[in-house]
């Protein structure tokens, strides 16, 4: 704890912390994504019910509205679906679920992006080639189409048992096919400009190997817009999962995400229902625009020109 | 068409738009690739298309009917030919013709893109220009942070919301469908038609949104860098109004990037408009797609990938074409890097 304190503590003290205390959008978009991933996770103790446990859902409490409208009942703050499950739980949990196949998508897209970006710009030659050749084909279909066909066929091969454990990751791969390219594109630039430095080369000279290079002296110099890119890819991969998810081809109804909460309510649209997919959709809304305030800033910070 | 000349009679630019074609059609052969792997393995077409009783006899008869008894290359070979004239086989939903069937279907989407993009400039221009002329005033930031909401929000999502508000509790405009259609040589509009037009309204704008801030910020950031440069300066040295200099001046140096984007977006807008398709049950190409993928349809799965690839492809192609003829900066650097991606 003491170290993670005086970690903060640099970190207020420097000039990207001079920037965040000075940005109360920054701030209080930080705060609200605290609040919403702490609620996520912390879904299973601080939610009114656990949806998935069929014990704790009452048949007579179904279709409960909101608690400030009419007929509305406690603790269904936000009312509950058709089965009696409180919609409140069901978005936490369900906002857990998003989060973690979010990170998990950036998280491999930055892996792979980021290693084929090194690779491409440190080798240069064929393998430049070849691998921005791929991306290239990668970017010349429209994301959204990679991603549902990916999540599509994944489903098509595998035997319907295995589909619903397996939904998470298929997911994941399905987002990061198309995602890695904008790191790689990113880091491969300015690996490019970073080869030819002196200090490359001076560490060239006395001896250390490429892979070590790469990773010890390249590397580090490169990460600063890969960090930007990363934190406003969180935002369009949690929307990628979400529009998997409402289009059918997501997190199925045993383990729902936002997406498929939102898909859930859309049935029960013209039944008067309103709260089953208003509140799962202005939340996804929340988080998004918490992440992508947060990159805005942290992208205006981090350019050296707007200083 | 001076431009035009000028291309095909300089070698370099010759060598620029042969390079460029055959990375397109390179591309496009790597679609063709994927779509017919997909078509091939995932499940067996003869399994697909015969009953359980089938006999062994009827199944090699289909095998050698359909060629998947010959060589993989004679296969993808006979593909890419059938796929080039418009041949993708028949759906193994409906029997129907494949190609039929998303042609059909076209207008649909076609109409719902183009409304979805002329929003997106009529709404999106202006909008970028007093954000930016005027970036100081609350109400340019108001814009600037109902933006960062615009694109916060999915469109499938802000799409029910509409429904909900405009359909269930005002009874304004239609959910779901096209209304009504008239035929206009083959071609399938509702635009000629009052419940056509009401119907196209929320799709349209739900579609419209996510490119309305597209082209706002971009305007925004454009005419910013532009206000800054000399020769505005200068215009106003001369003494001219503030209007003149904004729209006569500032204004058209911005539009040569908003046209490209607009340009480059339609492709990602007829993809995501399978989303829109989805939330108002809006009978276009998008609509068959995502129903081909919960059947498992796979015919009309890759056929409509290869068709939607070729329009991305055809329009990015296009605008880099366009742009070597415009800019001949562009020239060197096109002929040395990569194409434009999303």
């Amino acid at each position: 704890m003491a170290l993670k304190a005086s970690a903060l503590r640099r970190f207020l003290a420097s000039d990207l912390g001079y920037s965040f205390k000075s940005s109360p959008m920054a701030v209080s978009a930080f705060v609200l994504l605290v609040l919403l991933i702490a609620s996520a996770f912390l879904a299973p103790w601080i939610s009114p019910q656990n949806p998935h446990d069929l014990s704790q859902l009452f048949i007579d409490k179904a279709e409960i509205p909101p608690i400030w409208a009419q007929g509305g009942e406690w603790p269904y703050l936000l009312g509950t679906d058709p089965q009696g499950r409180d919609v409140l739980s069901a978005i936490l949990y369900g906002t857990r679920v998003s989060l973690i196949i979010g990170l998990a998508a950036v998280a491999v897209s930055m892996a792979v992006g980021v290693t084929v970006g090194l690779m491409a710009g440190f080798f240069g030659g064929w393998i430049d080639n070849l691998l921005m050749r791929v991306a290239d084909t990668v970017l010349s279909i429209p994301t959204l189409l990679v991603a549902i066909l990916v999540s599509a066929l994944f489903r098509g091969i595998l035997p319907p048992a295995m589909r619903d454990p397996f939904a998470a990751i298929i997911l994941v791969l399905a987002i990061a096919l198309t995602g890695w390219v904008q790191y790689a594109r990113t880091v491969r630039a300015s690996t490019m400009v970073e080869r030819r430095t002196e200090y490359v080369l001076a560490a060239r000279i006395i001896g250390v190997s490429s892979a070590r290079l790469m990773r010890k002296h390249i590397l580090p110099n490169t990460l600063t817009p890969v960090m930007v890119a990363a934190t406003l890819n969180l935002g369009l991969a949690i929307l990628s999962e979400a529009t998997l998810s409402f289009l059918g081809v997501g997190m199925p109804i045993t383990q729902p995400s936002l997406g498929t909460l939102i898909r859930i309510g859309n049935q029960y649209l013209f039944s008067g229902s309103w709260w089953l997919v208003v509140f799962p959709a202005l939340h996804l809304g929340l988080i998004v625009l918490a992440v992508n305030l947060l990159g805005d800033w942290l992208r205006d910070a981090m350019n050296p020109k707007l200083r | 068409m001076r431009g035009l000349r000028a291309l095909l009679s300089s070698p370099l630019m010759f060598a620029f738009l042969v390079k460029r074609l055959a990375n397109a059609a390179g591309v496009m052969l790597a679609v063709a690739f994927i779509a017919f792997m997909i078509f091939r393995f995932v499940g067996d077409p003869v399994e697909l298309m015969l009953n359980e009783q089938a006999s062994q006899a009827q199944r090699d008869e289909l095998r050698v009917r359909l060629g998947l008894d010959r060589s993989f290359v004679v296969q993808f070979g006979t593909f890419v030919l059938n796929a080039m004239q418009g041949d993708f086989g028949i759906s193994y939903r409906n029997q129907q013709e494949v190609f039929t069937l998303i042609v059909e279907r076209f207008p649909a989407t076609f109409e719902l893109v183009l409304m979805a993009t002329f929003l997106s400039l009529v709404i999106g221009i202006p909008l970028g220009v007093y954000s930016a002329i005027r970036h100081k005033t609350l109400l340019a930031q108001a814009i600037q942070f109902v933006s960062v909401l615009g694109i916060s929000l999915p469109s499938f999502a802000l799409g029910i919301l509409f429904i909900l508000l405009f359909s269930v509790t005002l009874h304004w405009l239609p959910a779901f469908g096209r209304g009504e259609t008239v035929m206009v040589g083959g071609w399938s509009t509702g635009l000629l038609t009052p419940s056509g037009r009401m119907a196209l309204i929320l799709p349209g704008v739900t579609l419209s949104l996510f490119q309305i801030t597209l082209v706002m910020r971009l305007v925004r950031a454009e005419m910013m860098e532009t206000m800054r440069t000399e020769f505005v300066r200068f215009a106003r040295a001369r003494g001219l109004s503030d209007h003149a200099i904004h729209f006569r001046h500032a204004l058209r140096n911005c539009l040569m990037p908003v046209i490209t984007v607009t340009g480059l977006q339609i492709g990602n807008l007829i993809a995501f408009a399978l989303v829109t398709e989805t939330v108002f049950q809006w009978p276009g190409m998008g609509m068959l797609f995502v129903q081909a993928v919960s059947f498992v349809d796979i015919p009309v799965m890759a056929a409509y990938l290869i068709i939607v690839s070729f329009i991305f492809v055809s329009l990015n192609t296009l605008v880099d074409l366009t742009y070597a003829l415009v800019d001949p900066r562009l020239r060197q650097q096109a002929v040395a890097g990569a194409g434009h991606g999303t």
